[in-house]
């Protein structure tokens, strides 16, 4: 390993965690552009909240980064055309969730671009604007958090009454295996980043600002730590390379040695914590005046011929991000949306990138057969990888025997979803997908 | 050594007396008087414990009915009317008849109709897979095929069958404790009335896809034509989101239904062929003579108009 040529001590979170091979085959792939495809499918639910409200017809003709669905009500988000051209077909179409959502499909012609929207390279560091002109910019832009969870980010960065926000964290963390595009992101565009996080300082009126790094990107902490030599606001986290360092709560945990109380959030501990894919895109709607309309997508896997880091139009079918990183291989098993670790096999290579889409990831046949189930051993190993400090192996038992109350009592509402407890099984059972099934019981029964 | 064991014996007995009186005594104390016909009640219940009635168990049930007396409410299905009637002679109340009830399985998409699109390999259960994603062929609607509903049986009444991966109701043996329809997370089972002779009519599809898409998914999918609609004389059938669905309180059986539908997805059981054929006629005669009818009638409208001044 290349020795570390900065200084600071390495942190983590508490409890739990598992060290999964990194394989971060594109890593030092650039960022490049994918083709336009021929035509994108723009689904309407890309965040969490309220859907948006389809606000065009078939037949309209779209330009680059025009409103195709007006969102309704604050815990919403608007969604913009990716692709210049005509609408086509309305409807219900599959999505990355694996269940059929509506969908808006521009046939797409030309490259013809907003005039309102700045397309150049510069930098504007300059903040203009002022906390609440901030905040309505990133609405209209429909900026969601882009690490996978689709919050509106405008709600994130609106500082709820009554708490106050001490903290701002950056979490350029990027747990998951595989997955390389906020780290390409950092190396290329570290100033840009930096602007975003002055402007989210700027609107949540916070005086400090930590962007947490995981020591397996040591260029990137190092190119961060050069540029942020002078200031004293902001400043860089190396962290120990640890499955889910990225996720929130740890992240918080890891970095201020704060806990968020059990079904509280961030903001209860004085802490509001955006990815730094997010905060690019926050930093190119406000200097910039462009919607999201596109992300950094890792296509990679071992049978991959390139892997690579794609910009991509949102609404692109799969299908054409992996063409474009030399097709799909033959042994291919399982495509999955985002990670090998929280990621979702799509059943479908017609889904669209949408803006939570963070990676492709195509697995080989032999690698994701599940084996078989056997019996719990009680070995506690689940107990000692959960970062949640829960009891997974108990979770699973009682969402088979379908005592959901009971399992609510042990906190199973707590669960991140990160997929430890599975991914140390000897036996090999699943226990995410029960403790999911669980969750979504008690979440109906509300 | 003599006076261990004497000691041991005679502390070993004095506990036991202790704790004998102390338990005669609380016994006596908190002693719960019970009506002595739950008991009865419960002694003619199936004791099967399955939760098909609404009460936790059996002895729930017995306590319950006992103490409301009212057999309208509350009625135990896997018994059905004899034990019901039973019950009533415990109580020395009027016994209610009900109509008994059977589980059918509303989805005919078996691997010939409906072709797999996707594999799943995920945990065996159809409530995990449904939470997952829409299932492995292009229905969302359809059955998932991991026999869940078989798991929630009790009665061993249901298997799955090998050739269509749909799940199949052993008529003899299902009780309509409504364990499989609380089971299914795509809600295919349901309660039906077993109906007379053993005879019932449903639609055995669930997909409110617009008809092109639906057939696209399943080859047997309904596709909300309404020829069945049109057919019934009972205003049995009505098409909702694409949908057939037969209400059974209406349905009088007569099957004239069965054939207007071009995928036969309408499912008569127990008929027999010479019946459903019968019926077929029948409908077919009666569609002729409203016709003829409709015809006559507007012919008479046609000559009515060109002779105006004709008095009638």
């Amino acid at each position: 390993m290349k020795k570390r040529a900065f200084h600071k001590e390495l942190k983590t979170f508490r409890l739990g965690g598992v060290h999964p091979q990194d394989n971060k085959l594109s890593a030092t792939v650039p960022l490049a552009q994918l083709p336009l495809p021929k035509q994108v499918t723009i689904p309407i639910v890309q965040h969490i909240g309220a859907p948006a409200k389809v606000v065009v017809q078939r037949g309209d003709t779209v330009k680059v980064g025009q409103v195709i669905a007006q969102h309704e009500g604050f815990i919403s988000s608007n969604i913009h055309a990716s692709c210049s051209g005509r609408i086509g077909i309305i409807e219900d179409v599959m999505d990355s969730s694996g269940f059929k959502h509506l969908a808006v499909n521009i046939r797409v012609k030309g490259d013809d671009w907003l005039e309102t929207i700045d397309r150049t390279d510069t930098l504007v560091e300059e903040i203009s604007l002022s906390r609440d002109e901030i905040v309505a910019r990133v609405m209209e832009a429909g900026v969601v958090g882009m690490g996978g969870a689709g919050f509106p980010s405008h709600a994130k960065i609106k500082v709820p009454e009554g708490k106050t926000i001490d903290t701002l964290i950056i979490n350029g963390v990027e747990c998951e295996p595989y997955l390389t595009a906020d780290h390409r992101l950092m190396l290329e565009k570290p100033r840009e980043i930096i602007v975003g996080v002055r402007i989210l300082m700027k609107a949540l009126g916070v005086s400090r600002a930590i962007i947490g790094i995981e020591d397996n990107k040591h260029d990137a902490i190092e190119l961060f730590e050069e540029w942020l030599r002078e200031g004293k606001q902001i400043e860089v986290q190396p962290l120990e390379v640890q499955y889910p360092q990225g996720g929130e709560k740890q992240l918080i945990q890891a970095v201020l040695d704060r806990e968020v109380p059990s079904g509280g959030l961030p903001a209860d501990v004085g802490v509001i914590v955006h990815n730094v894919g997010t905060t690019f895109a926050i930093y190119e709607a406000v200097q910039k005046n462009k919607p999201l309309i596109e992300r950094v997508v890792t296509v990679t896997g071992k049978d991959v011929k390139q892997p690579s880091n794609l910009w991509v139009r949102i609404g692109t079918p799969v299908i054409e991000l992996i063409t474009a990183a030399g097709g799909l291989p033959e042994s291919t098993g399982k495509v999955v949306s985002g990670g090998p670790m929280m990621g979702k096999a799509i059943a479908d290579l017609e889904v669209p990138v949408a803006k939570g889409t963070s990676g492709i990831l195509v697995i080989a046949q032999a690698e994701t057969k599940r084996t078989e189930e056997y019996n719990c051993v009680h070995c506690g190993k689940c107990i000692e990888a959960c970062p949640m400090g829960l009891e997974p192996y108990r979770l699973l038992l009682l969402s088979k025997a379908g005592h959901s109350e009971k399992s609510k009592r042990e906190n199973v509402l707590d669960c991140i979803e990160c997929g430890s407890c599975s991914f140390v099984c000897p036996s090999n059972r699943p226990i995410l997908d029960y403790i999911r099934l669980s969750k979504t019981k008690l979440k109906k029964l509300k | 050594m003599n006076d261990v064991v004497l000691y041991t014996v005679l502390s070993l007995t004095g506990i036991g007396l202790l704790a004998a009186v102390v338990l005669y005594y609380v016994s006596k104390k908190f002693h719960v008087t019970e009506d002595e016909r739950i008991a009865r009640v419960e002694a003619v219940l199936p004791n099967t414990n399955c939760g098909g009635c609404g009460q936790p168990g059996c002895h729930a049930f017995a306590e319950a009915v006992v103490k409301s007396g009212d057999l309208s409410v509350l009625h135990c299905p896997v018994g059905g009317n004899p034990v019901m009637k039973q019950v009533a002679e415990v109580l020395g109340v009027k016994t209610v008849e009900k109509d008994p009830y059977i589980a059918v399985v509303r989805c005919s998409g078996s691997f010939e109709y409906r072709k797999k699109t996707n594999v799943y390999d995920g945990a065996p259960s159809c409530a995990i897979a449904a939470q997952l994603y829409s299932g492995d062929t292009g229905c969302a609607y359809g059955c998932l095929g991991m026999g869940d509903c078989v798991v929630a049986c009790d009665f061993e009444a249901m298997y799955m069958d090998e050739k269509t991966g749909l799940p199949v109701i052993i008529e003899d043996k299902c009780t309509a404790c409504n364990a499989c329809v609380k089971s299914c997370p795509k809600d295919i089972l349901e309660l039906w009335p077993k109906g007379k002779k053993n005879q019932r009519i449903y639609v055995a599809c669930l997909n409110e896809e617009k008809g092109s898409t639906a057939r696209k998914e399943c080859a047997v999918a309904c596709s909300g034509c309404a020829k069945c609609a049109e057919a019934c004389r009972y205003e049995a059938i009505t098409i909702d989101h694409n949908l057939a669905a037969i209400d059974p309180d209406k349905c009088k059986l007569c099957a004239e239904c069965i054939d207007t539908c071009d995928v036969r997805n309408i499912i008569a059981t127990n008929f027999s062929p010479e019946k459903l054929l019968q019926a077929s006629e029948h409908r077919q005669k009666r569609e002729e003579r409203e016709r003829k009818k409709r015809e006559e009638e507007k012919a008479k409208a046609a000559t009515a108009a060109t002779n105006p001044e004709t008095p009638a």
